[in-house]
């Protein structure tokens, strides 16, 4: 088939394109708001960092290595689109939508980019930044682009062979899997594999700037609208659902998490509310387009809650998630992923993938819920021990860990020779002309 | 005998405290940002929660040097204007002061206050 320019549908991609590479600066504030004063500009530039590295390395290799010729079921070839060259638009992921091949591979290349930035939370304060950067390239092509393959690329997880028919296919509207379990998971490896911060659990670790952490939030929400509306590849009706869904399971959740804070703790606070915000959002991320209203409600509800009971897990089981990545990112993206088998409905859709079920509630029995299930156990057991593979080489070769001496005094200025604030060069004078 | 009148006292009481010490005549005083606690004892915080208590509470520190004959209305002065009777209104207190120098004319005693 010919390939036809639509000229809506291309503005479409490129803002939501724009919108998602909003969300990595943005969870740099999210991120940098939670962490201390003195490690805050190095918490800010792993998220900066991945936004380098990855963009290069995705219009390198890592577009084709995703979308390119399937082999075996695990990846793409990375040599049909090397350098994003020798594609015509027809061979655009987006043909069907007439969106042009370079838009479709810059919008893809943002959900990488954030992915990456997702896992730094959970190694807030203590990580090499050098190694951090080896970490998000060796990351991206290993574990990131194969499961992208495998789930969106027409690999293992995806349509063509999943299971052989003997369920109904996965649904993962915008990234679940891919995006949030993944990252999730490889922040629970990272963390373990890395240890625990200096002070863990004895030494006060609250959040320096809230207002940089309500901002983060704000912003994330306002680009996730790029990440679920624009997954339908289409300014269409379904995108419009996604995008009425992402709002609602959002409020939702914001509601659920500062409800159990308040019940809990007395206070609803708002740490709490950015954190719900994000929870909710990461939740209804595969489930965008393929519940009604009241499933988004449903999902809003139970990962706003659920969310707000794991982040305590880390104290309980001892390990140093730092912002947890775990508890927001791994519980929000499983309880959506999961949620799908529950409530996903082709009630009044305008999207729904074909071989997909309807959910348990909507008369589609159990076989959705079951695929659901086994696609996020896929999602986690792949991503674990991958990363883990990853983190132990890297460990034992350049080394995870800054050393006592520069955690101590901090990140910023150990690693990058600046402080975030005047408070913290007190004292400073001029030494040199200019240059 | 120069005496030196400071007070730690709750920073929202700063301002009423000024105007009742300049109202009383005094014309100078420095005030510089303190943290400490007495018998409150601080307050506690939840970040998803992880619970932390604050020890330190952030006070004002008000310094006034004053004539002998008039530290004990200062001092009263003060205990009024920074009075909210609830727990952490801080304390004032009195110390000999040996001397005191004006830096711009050199008088010394109670000629510099």
């Amino acid at each position: 088939m010919e390939f036809e320019l639509d000229s809506g549908n291309t503005a479409f991609i490129l803002l939501a394109a724009s919108l998602v590479l909003l969300m990595t600066p943005a969870l740099a504030f999210f991120y940098g708001g939670m962490v201390r004063g003195k490690s805050v500009l190095n918490m800010m530039m792993m998220s900066f960092g991945a936004l380098g590295i990855v963009s290069l390395i995705w219009v390198l290799y890592g577009y084709s290595a995703t979308f390119g010729t399937d082999i075996g079921g695990f990846i793409g070839n990375p040599t049909d689109f090397f350098g994003l060259q020798g594609a015509t638009d027809d061979q655009s992921l987006m043909a069907a939508t007439g969106v042009p091949f370079l838009v479709a591979a810059g919008y893809q290349l943002t959900f990488a980019v954030i992915t990456v930035a997702l896992i730094s939370g959970a190694i807030a304060d203590r990580f090499k930044f050098g190694t951090w950067l080896v970490f998000a390239a060796v990351w991206v092509t290993v574990v990131y682009i194969p499961l992208a393959h495998m789930v969106w690329g027409g690999g293992l997880l995806g349509g063509g062979y999943f299971l052989d028919g003997a369920l109904p296919l996965p649904i993962d509207f915008a990234g679940g899997t891919v995006v949030h379990i993944n990252a999730g998971v490889a922040g629970l490896v990272l963390a373990v594999v890395t240890g625990k911060r200096r002070g863990f659990g004895r030494e006060p670790m609250r959040p320096h700037n809230l207002p940089f952490v309500m901002l983060g939030a704000a912003l994330l929400w306002f680009g996730w609208f790029g990440f679920n509306a624009g997954s339908e590849f289409a300014a269409d009706a379904t995108a419009g659902r996604a995008w009425l869904n992402t709002t609602v399971a959002t409020a939702v959740a914001m509601l659920a998490w500062l409800g159990t804070e308040k019940v809990r703790d007395g206070h609803a606070t708002s740490l709490g509310a950015a954190s719900g915000v994000v929870a909710g959002l990461v939740a209804i991320t595969p489930a965008a387009a393929a519940v009604d209203t009241w499933g988004a409600i449903a999902i809003g509800l139970v990962a706003g809650v659920l969310c707000a009971l794991a982040v305590g897990l880390k104290y309980r089981f001892g390990y140093d998630d730092s912002l947890d990545v775990v508890g927001v990112h791994l519980v929000g993206g499983l309880v959506g992923t999961v949620l799908i088998g529950l409530f996903a409905t082709n009630e009044n859709a305008t999207w729904y993938p074909e071989g997909a079920a309807n959910g348990l509630f909507y008369g589609g029995g159990v076989g959705q819920l079951a695929t659901q299930v086994v696609v996020a156990l896929c999602a986690v057991v792949f991503s674990g021990l991958a990363t883990l593979v990853i983190a132990l080489v890297l460990k034992a070769t350049i080394g995870l860990r800054a050393t006592e001496e520069d955690e101590v005094t901090g990140l910023d200025l150990t690693t990058h020779g600046e402080t975030a604030y005047e408070s913290l060069g007190a004292g400073a004078r001029v030494v040199t002309e200019v240059k | 005998m120069t005496k030196l009148v400071t007070a730690v006292i709750q920073p929202h009481r700063l301002d009423d405290v000024k105007s009742a010490l300049e109202a009383a005549g005094v014309r100078g005083l420095t005030v510089s940002e303190a943290s400490g606690y007495g018998r409150q004892r601080g307050h506690t915080e939840v970040y998803r929660g992880a619970e932390y208590t604050v020890d330190l509470v952030p006070k004002v520190k008000i310094d006034v040097l004053v004539a002998d004959a008039d530290t004990a209305s200062v001092t009263e002065v003060i205990v009024r204007a920074a009075q909210t009777g609830k727990i952490g209104d801080g304390k004032v207190w009195v110390v000999p002061v040996e001397d005191v120098a004006r830096v711009r004319t050199g008088e010394h005693g109670d000629d510099a206050l």
